[in-house]
């Protein structure tokens, strides 16, 4: 009975958080940010060399094997780094072909995606509400799909598409195909940009092993969100401290007043204890299948939940300055909003947990 | 990261799930008062090694080897079975584990054992009506003279004065030291003439607590745990043990388990208000409360058990925020599932008893109770500011010089 993390895991945050501080320091996520692509080839292939997008892959098919915990992990570094970049999307496209895929085309396809050779993001959302396996309407006739899919997050620089059909399935769909219309759209977070993609009668292969993968996915998405969250909230608690302690007014640092040092106290105490209930939820994934839907959805109801009002608490904090392009918390507000709104809203989680309960 | 037991702890708890198989108690001593049930059960549960497993035998304690995991697993099992194990109680709870540390041997042979078996019965003097959040401000005064300290003042908030026989208490022996070195730890009979206790009439209705007045009051030279002035420092040494700060969620738990039975049962236009989608979404959400603090519970246990405790500091630090939080959310959702049955007042036999009970009243009184958290043992505000300071770095309040 241990609920902690190996020496591994902790090398593993340790090495992230140090790649953050050499390769994309404030002031380079700062030129990505406002440039707006949300990605620095430059910055993926390094990861690609540390084994990032292989992470959970078969050792067998190229990857290190290991679990969502350790995902997720990486998730909350890149949560605190704000980092651009299709980790969240490879992650989760990837995780979809393990969950999906026939042990055949899994072998297939794997090793591309491990080695970074391909890049892929998922294609889920339908509408603006429509982001549950329930919700898909996309169908496939004969081996093509049409239809409309929406947030399909770094789409442009995808080379293959995860694609949600109705029922719940998945299909594995080649970005370059003929058919496939991308439209960036200009979204909040410049470090995940996402774009809308019409399907005209585009080639895909269905992945159909397990007919719960899609739901399995969705949860996987949940706890890698919610690590994010954590992790951007916790780097605007820290961003709060800082500037509390050096900012001053009536000759004093502002953080000395107890209105400022509890609001930062009281921030920080709907966050960190969270940490556990992500770390629990990633277990749930990988060793407690009975549990792990509604841990998940409780975990990202909860975190995205209390780390936007920590975004929101952390722009008033920094006064003026805080509501501006300048200050670096509009970029981690940003990022939460981002994995708040993705993949479901708190309320449609609790919901999910609530049904989950057979309340 | 495993969440499982290993075999031998498995094992241990199968053994534990057996001895616990003998609660309720049955036939003729199922037919005693309930506090002499627990009594007869508790000295069992020292014999079978699963109570007081951290006090010596030759004080009245089980001895066992310190085994962290199987003190969680003990707790787990006794909570599930309803079970008396340890006492939840001033004596055993706060003066065992400070004599365990600073007693002298005498003093620990006379007082632990009784305290375990509440034949005993402690009540603790700390706050003064001038000294709450500010405690080492305490002036209650305590004057040697030959062989007894004379104690003069008055104490307040004074939990369950009215029943004790003794109390554990903080006193001004030293009025020339800085504050915090002019303070002894002394252990007062409450029968000593000079003692007055007047009861106080809690929001609740009941009497709970009391003010107690010392006049005069003689008692012997060595009632002092400590040295002199050492006080301050012996009234924490419970309170720095990192596994006191860890604390269980269990009553979080049972709160709120009770509240989703609550939802069931009442109606809201004539469907169960569980069914209302308000209410389900206050149900989760403070379950995303209680769930986290069970996951951060067990993070901190695993963080004190490899012996690194200070990887989890922070969080530890948080947990009476969290858990007063928490229970509040629940009780607040729970009055208002009530409807207008919230605006009875709890019955007499309900104030009274200490046992919880899930009638309506008896949520109006937890309603009422689960303010209690937030004043005391360190406010709320206080804990704030410990959190900020000590947690995260922030500069101390400025305090004026003394």
């Amino acid at each position: 009975m241990d609920f902690g993390l190996s020496e591994e895991q902790r090398m593993l945050q340790e090495t992230m958080r140090s790649f953050v501080l050499n390769e994309c320091p404030t002031s380079r996520l700062r030129e990505i940010f406002d440039e707006g692509s949300g990605h620095d080839p430059a910055i993926w292939r390094a990861l690609v060399e540390m084994g990032i997008a292989g992470l959970v892959v078969p050792e067998d098919q190229g990857g290190a094997g290991l679990e969502l915990l350790d995902l997720a992990l990486v998730a909350e570094v890149f949560g605190e780094a704000a980092m651009p970049g299709p980790f969240l999307a490879h992650s989760l496209a990837t995780l979809g072909v393990q969950f999906a895929a026939s042990d055949e085309v899994a072998e297939r396809i794997l090793p591309g995606l491990a080695s970074g050779e391909q890049t892929a993001t998922i294609a889920f959302q339908e509408g603006e509400r429509g982001w549950a396996p329930r919700d898909w309407t996309v169908r496939l006739k004969g081996d093509r799909i049409s239809g409309v899919k929406h947030v399909v997050t770094h789409a442009a620089i995808a080379d293959r598409l995860l694609v949600g059909l109705a029922g719940g399935r998945l299909a594995w769909v080649d970005a370059r195909a003929e058919g496939i219309d991308i439209v960036e759209e200009n979204g909040i977070d410049r470090t995940r940009p996402f774009a809308t993609i019409r399907f005209v009668d585009v080639p895909a292969e269905l992945l159909s092993r397990d007919e719960h993968a899609a739901e399995r996915l969705v949860d996987a998405a949940s706890v890698l969100l919610s690590a994010d969250a954590f992790g951007a909230a916790s780097k605007l608690i820290e961003l709060d401290v800082a500037y509390a302690q050096t900012r001053e007014q009536f000759g004093q640092p502002i953080g000395q007043f107890q209105a400022i040092k509890h609001t930062i106290a009281r921030l920080g105490t709907e966050i960190e204890p969270a940490r556990a209930l992500w770390w629990q939820a990633a277990y749930a994934l990988d060793h407690l299948p009975l549990e792990a839907s509604r841990t998940a959805s409780m975990a990202k109801a909860h975190i995205v939940d209390r780390a936007m009002t920590t975004a929101r608490e952390s722009v008033e904090l920094h006064g003026g300055y805080g509501f501006t392009w300048e200050c670096e918390v509009q970029i981690w507000f940003k990022r939460i909003m981002f994995d708040r709104a993705f993949l479901g809203t708190p309320e449609e989680h609790r919901e999910r947990c609530a049904e989950l309960a057979d309340w | 990261m495993d969440l499982k037991y290993a075999p031998a702890h498995e094992s241990f708890r199968k053994s534990v799930r057996e001895f616990l198989a003998g609660w309720p108690l049955q036939g003729a001593e199922a037919a005693l008062p309930i506090s002499e049930q627990e009594g007869l059960f508790r000295k069992r549960g020292i014999l079978a090694g699963f109570v007081y497993r951290s006090v010596p035998k030759r004080y009245g304690g089980s001895e066992q080897s310190d085994d962290a995991i199987e003190d969680r697993i003990i707790r787990e099992e006794f909570y599930r079975a309803g079970a008396p194990g340890d006492l939840p109680s001033q004596g055993a709870g706060m003066l065992v584990p400070t004599l365990l540390e600073f007693g002298s041997e005498e003093q620990k042979r006379r007082y632990i054992g009784p305290a375990l078996t509440d034949d005993e019965c402690w009540c603790q003097g700390y706050s003064e009506p001038g000294s709450g959040s500010d405690l080492a401000s305490l002036q209650c005064q305590a004057r040697l003279d030959g062989d007894e300290w004379v104690l003069n003042g008055q104490k307040i908030w004074t939990s369950g004065a009215q029943r004790a026989d003794m109390m554990f208490g903080l006193f001004r022996t030293e009025p020339d030291a800085k504050k915090h070195a002019g303070i002894s730890y002394l252990l007062v009979p409450m029968d000593r003439p000079g003692i007055e206790v007047r009861p106080l009439r809690e929001m609740t209705g009941g009497f709970e607590f009391n003010e107690v007045f010392f006049t005069d009051v003689r008692i012997p030279a060595e009632n002092i745990v400590g040295q002199r002035g050492q006080g301050w420092a012996v009234s924490r040494a419970t309170l720095v043990h990192e596994r006191n700060l860890i604390g269980n969620p269990f009553m979080m738990r049972e709160a709120f388990d009770d509240l989703v039975e609550l939802a069931r049962a009442r109606l809201i236009k004539g469907r169960p208000a569980i069914e209302d989608s308000n209410i389900r979404q206050r149900l989760v959400e403070i379950e995303g409360y209680v769930r986290t603090s069970e996951a951060s519970n067990l993070l901190q246990f695993t963080a004190a058990n490899r012996g690194e405790p200070l990887t989890a500091i922070r969080p530890m630090m948080m947990n009476k925020v969290c858990s007063t939080d928490t229970m509040q959310r629940i009780m607040k959702c729970a009055f208002d599932l009530l409807g207008s049955d919230g605006l009875l007042a709890p019955l007499d036999e309900e104030l009274d008893t200490w046992r919880r009970t899930t009638s309506s009243t008896g949520w109006v009184l937890q309603f009422m109770f689960s303010m209690g958290p937030a004043i005391a043992g360190g406010a709320t505000n206080i804990q704030l500011n410990i959190i900020g300071e000590r947690g995260y770095g922030l500069p101390r309040d400025l305090r004026p010089t003394p």
